[in-house]
């Protein structure tokens, strides 16, 4: 059974041990700026809403990449970036509308959640359960991909079978 | 069911993988105009600087990835489409039939009308041929005088100065890309430009060029003429429908389509650089020439080919990122603001920060930044998704860095 990411922001203490832990499975470092899941907060509502790739499974970023460096890793859905392969060029940063592509300036590649090969380590390292990995079609993640293709409302309605 | 696919663009191999995925029997055949496998112009800079080599340009990498999927591929350019009797006419005279054709043949790129544009080291940036002549002749401590600075133009320089030349642009408008960017912005990606030692003559034309001994001799219409040992032309582009005149296809800046990516002829579509698609933002048809519009447009039509016209195209955002040495600077949508629209702006000019939202209503409906790069995929989001503001309006008139926050609680609120 495919995984997948569930965020409920309700639960988020905005401790930030999320970022750390990805930033330091994947960049070696303990530096939330390098971060693929970001915490964002709303200080009005005194609200904290971790948000990543919803890995959807018609990826803009994957579509518009012009030389094929995002592909499907099968055994956990989730699109990775090849980073022998990226040139840089960002197009798929613009193209995501959920804005969870991002460019390293230092690699000159983009850098995106890969679900760590399935082992989702800010899953582990969050104290509250705001972040699990679970089946994936128990989760709200088809709302938010469902909400994906309204988005950018054309191809993916109709072709579900594509 | 034989579908044919002209052009091996971004938009003809999406569209033939999309074919595929809807129909494991179909024909599928991938007229390429060009004799290299599909690769894309994206990567073009990335060649130029040799972070790649050639093949780091392919749109796909497995050698045998075309005919896996068993996608035909024709290597002969088409010279004639004959729509009465499904064909197709191909440079060699050779006649090819379909049942369904898409047209995704692309642009070209343009030259300006002036003497000695055809000279030996005056070079569009255009295709991988245009790659490996300037990279065989942009040497180190030579002088290249590069004609554009539109987004080809700036996208190329960092390519240019780390092969080590000297380098001179000559831009007709008044600011740099001005197609993308305002005059705030353009300034400072001027002056970041002559910072890092390079050149810039806006509001200046090149009048003529003179082959004299080894060199170019460039005459500017308002200036002293310039030396140069090599002349890049990115001055534009334009759609491939030449081939198509008395084909019985309607044609106008680029190739007319309907709602479903369809020309005027039921069993021919047209997509990419090509086609006058639906511009999302103002709901008018024009070519858009841009890889993210150029894969919808292909993902689309294929479907409706497949499909009987099942998927309406509501036009597409218009939106481009690019890299000016190191100032990546984008634009979206209606980046120059709407009749009675509001913006927001903040600047900060010693960082090469600047970030400028255009809303109409509670709507964004554009957006321009310079030396913002996170998250910045929202932007399409936003707009496309017509997320209406709320009282996101207000945060965001008071700080437009807040647009990740912004699509967050908007969006999940409406999901």
């Amino acid at each position: 059974m495919e995984k997948a990411l569930v965020i409920n922001p309700d639960k988020c203490t905005g401790c930030l041990q999320c970022e750390l832990a990805c930033s330091y499975e994947n960049e070696g470092v303990f530096n939330p700026s390098k971060s693929r899941i970001k915490v964002f907060t709303f200080h009005q509502e005194g609200r904290f809403v971790p948000y990543t790739c919803t890995q959807c499974s018609d990826a803009w970023c994957q579509q518009a990449c012009p030389v094929d460096a995002i592909t499907l890793n099968l055994l956990t859905g989730a699109k990775e970036v090849n980073e022998n392969t990226c040139v840089g060029c960002k197009v798929c940063t613009i193209s995501c509308p959920f804005g969870t592509i991002n460019y390293n300036q230092n690699t000159g590649k983009v850098i995106k959640c890969d679900l760590c090969g399935g082992d989702p380590k800010c899953v582990s390292a969050c104290p509250t359960q705001a972040i699990t990995y679970i089946d994936a079609n128990q989760t709200g993640m088809e709302k938010m991909r469902q909400w994906a293709t309204e988005t950018d409302n054309s191809p993916s309605n109709s072709a579900a079978n594509v | 069911m034989h579908y044919m696919i002209v052009g091996a663009g971004p938009s003809g191999v999406i569209a033939c993988e999309t074919i595929r995925k809807m129909d494991k029997n179909a024909k599928i055949s991938l007229i390429s105009g060009q004799c290299e496998p599909p690769y894309s112009r994206m990567a073009i800079p990335y060649f130029l600087e040799e972070k790649i080599a050639e093949k780091g340009t392919y749109l796909r990498h497995d050698e045998n990835y075309f005919s896996d999927q068993n996608i035909g591929i024709v290597s002969q350019a088409v010279t004639q489409v004959d729509s009465s009797n499904d064909n197709v006419i191909l440079a060699n005279g050779e006649v090819l039939s379909y049942d369904k054709l898409l047209l995704a043949t692309g642009a070209t790129a343009i030259s300006p009308p002036i003497a000695g544009i055809d000279l030996n080291n005056v070079h569009n940036c255009w295709t991988l041929e245009d790659a490996r002549n300037i990279a065989a002749k942009a040497v180190p401590g030579s002088s290249v005088v590069l004609m554009g600075a539109g987004f080809i133009g700036c996208i190329i320089l960092q390519s240019l100065l780390k092969r080590g030349v000297k380098l001179t642009v000559v831009e007709m408008g008044v600011r740099m890309v001005p197609r993308m960017m305002d005059d705030v912005a353009g300034a400072l990606l001027k002056s970041w430009c002559e910072s890092k030692g390079v050149t810039i003559m806006t509001s200046q034309q090149v009048t003529s060029i003179n082959a004299v001994n080894e060199g170019l001799i460039v005459d500017l219409k308002d200036a002293n003429s310039l030396n140069a040992d090599l002349v890049i032309c990115a001055t534009g582009v334009k759609s491939n429908i030449d081939f198509l005149e008395n084909s019985g296809i309607n044609i106008d800046q680029g190739i007319v389509v309907n709602e479903f990516l369809q020309t005027n002829i039921n069993n021919i579509y047209a997509s990419g650089d090509v086609a006058q698609g639906l511009d999302f933002s103002d709901q008018s048809q024009h070519v858009q020439a841009i890889q993210p519009t150029a894969v919808e447009h292909g993902r689309i039509a294929a479907i409706n080919m497949v499909n009987n016209n099942c998927c309406i195209h509501r036009g597409s955002v218009n939106m481009n990122i690019l890299d000016t040495m190191g100032l990546i600077s984008t634009s979206f949508g209606q980046w120059m603001g709407v009749p009675d629209g509001e913006q927001s702006i903040l600047l900060d000019k010693d960082n090469y920060l600047y970030i400028n939202l255009q809303f109409d209503g509670d709507y964004l409906v554009g957006v321009s930044s310079l030396g913002h790069t996170q998250n910045i995929g929202v932007v399409r989001g936003l707009i496309r998704g017509k997320v209406k503001l709320g009282v996101w309006k207000k945060r965001l008139m008071n700080n437009p860095n807040r647009l990740m926050e912004a699509y967050l609680a908007s969006s999940l609120s409406q999901a």
